[in-house]
């Protein structure tokens, strides 16, 4: 059933720190609102049991993408518009590009922002992977200060994380590699737009002399939070890839993972699914290497 | 608390109209349009930004109506269906809609339509895959989607050869 309005307050800080004041002054009783794309389907449902809200939207200070000689940095407000429109992040970051573009349509894309898609928190969130394997680091502010944190740290358990009452993302900070790559991303949803994944599977990997110097993997939707996978990069790193090292990576993966069936799909399918995106992107890893 | 205690004062630019609002804050844009001013041509589908039906220009860009709390369109400029034609004629896009029979039980055509001229504006001359990357956003649960499909590529063949006349 659809929320009584009348219950519900957002409010308009005139900026950043004023939004911070408010954030300081009672943590916790009042919460961010950016674009709406989540909270309003929320409300809708009836399933939106916080009722005091401030708004983001108008905030310059978490807009703006800035592009320094050895990081990009984007605004938390940053929209998925924005992102696949950015020529830097089209060239250097292709795989949140990817994401962008297959996050709901454009309308979405209009207003989803990449703070709130990260403190939404939904371990199937597309743009939560790239993020990942880029090493995003997230500058957090609060009336105390500034901390950053890297994004891997950032999850803690299901919709839990490292987010004190008071603070705010304000950027996402994505560290540049001047060196060629092998990117992969797939999403895998019912259909191709407007779709929330069955699995989403990140990849990037540096190979050298015929083997695979450095690699991040990340997947969506297979656990309680986006998931780096170290153990799996564990498998790979140093390796040449054959179908030696494409089966440990397997196997290391499927102990990383805690798949479960629910609306979207079922334990089984994603679990497979997940290793078969391994592969695929293993694969292409030993193509870049002999072409 | 009185019940209307915590509505807000929105005042926004309506199809060209300047319009001062007395509104809950999250109130849905799709509910303000409809039941405030009347403008029904926005539908409402799945009241949760799936299909696009509700589709608005919010500042120039493509939005959900139903997704848009009211306090956010403070100040802003909004385009609905009601606001593409002008008194004596109907948008390129509404035409070609027509000609071309993209409308069925057309309650998914006026965000189809919206989307449509917010695509064109952006591209005037669109790919296929631009178009259907445009529309991917709106539902037709009646699947005309070619017929939809065939109305934006005749619109743009309009377009063009209104331009190089």
């Amino acid at each position: 059933m659809r929320s009584y309005l009348p219950d519900y307050e957002l409010v308009t800080p005139a900026n950043l720190s004023e939004a911070l004041a408010l954030l300081a002054r009672q943590p916790g009783a009042w919460k961010p609102f950016a674009g709406g794309t989540d909270l309003m389907v929320l409300l809708e449902a009836g399933k939106l049991p916080h009722k005091k809200f401030f708004s983001l939207w108008h905030l310059e200070e978490l807009k703006d993408i800035a592009v320094a000689d050895d990081a990009v940095v984007l605004g938390a407000l940053t929209t998925y518009t924005e992102v696949l429109n950015h020529p830097v992040l089209q060239k250097e970051f292709p795989l949140l590009c990817q994401a962008a573009r297959q996050t709901g349509g454009v309308a979405t894309q209009n207003r989803g922002t990449l703070g709130g898609n990260i403190a939404n928190a939904s371990p199937a969130a597309d743009s939560s992977p790239a993020l990942l394997v880029y090493d995003a680091e997230l500058e957090l502010v609060s009336a105390r200060g500034t901390r950053s944190l890297p994004y891997h740290r950032f999850h803690l358990g299901y919709k839990v994380m490292d987010l004190q009452p008071d603070e705010l993302i304000r950027a996402i900070r994505l560290p540049r590699v001047h060196k060629p790559r092998v990117q992969y991303y797939r999403k895998v949803g019912t259909r191709r737009a407007q779709a929330i994944s069955k699995v989403v599977f990140a990849g990037v990997a540096e190979m050298a002399g015929g083997g695979v110097r450095d690699v991040r993997i990340a997947l969506g939707s297979v656990a309680p939070t986006v998931l780096r996978c170290g153990q799996t990069e564990e498998a790979v790193r140093g390796q040449r890839i054959d179908s030696q090292t494409i089966k440990r990576a397997q196997a290391a993966l499927a102990g990383e993972i805690a798949p479960i069936d629910d609306i979207r799909s079922t334990r089984r399918y994603r679990r497979q699914v997940s290793l078969r995106l391994l592969a695929d992107f293993l694969q292409r890893c030993a193509g870049s290497v002999q072409g | 608390m009185p019940e209307d205690g915590r509505k807000v004062t929105v005042t926004c630019k309506v199809n060209g109209l300047e319009r001062t609002l007395r509104v809950y804050p999250l109130a849905r844009l799709l509910d303000v349009l409809r039941e405030e001013l009347h403008l029904t041509g926005t539908k409402e589908g799945c009241g949760e930004g799936e299909c696009g039906a509700c589709s608005v220009l919010l500042n120039g860009q493509l939005a959900n109506s139903c997704l848009i709390p009211a306090l956010q369109a403070d100040k802003a400029e909004i385009a609905t269906i009601e606001g593409l034609a002008s008194p004596d004629c109907l948008h390129e896009v509404q035409q070609a809609f027509i000609e071309a029979g993209g409308a069925q039980c057309g309650i998914c055509t006026p965000g189809m339509i919206v989307a449509a001229v917010n695509l064109l504006a952006r591209i005037p001359q669109p790919t296929e895959g631009e178009i259907r990357f445009g529309l991917a956003g709106n539902l037709c649960r009646c699947t005309g989607y070619m017929k939809i499909f065939q109305a934006v590529v005749r619109a743009c063949r309009r377009q063009r050869e209104r331009v190089s006349a």
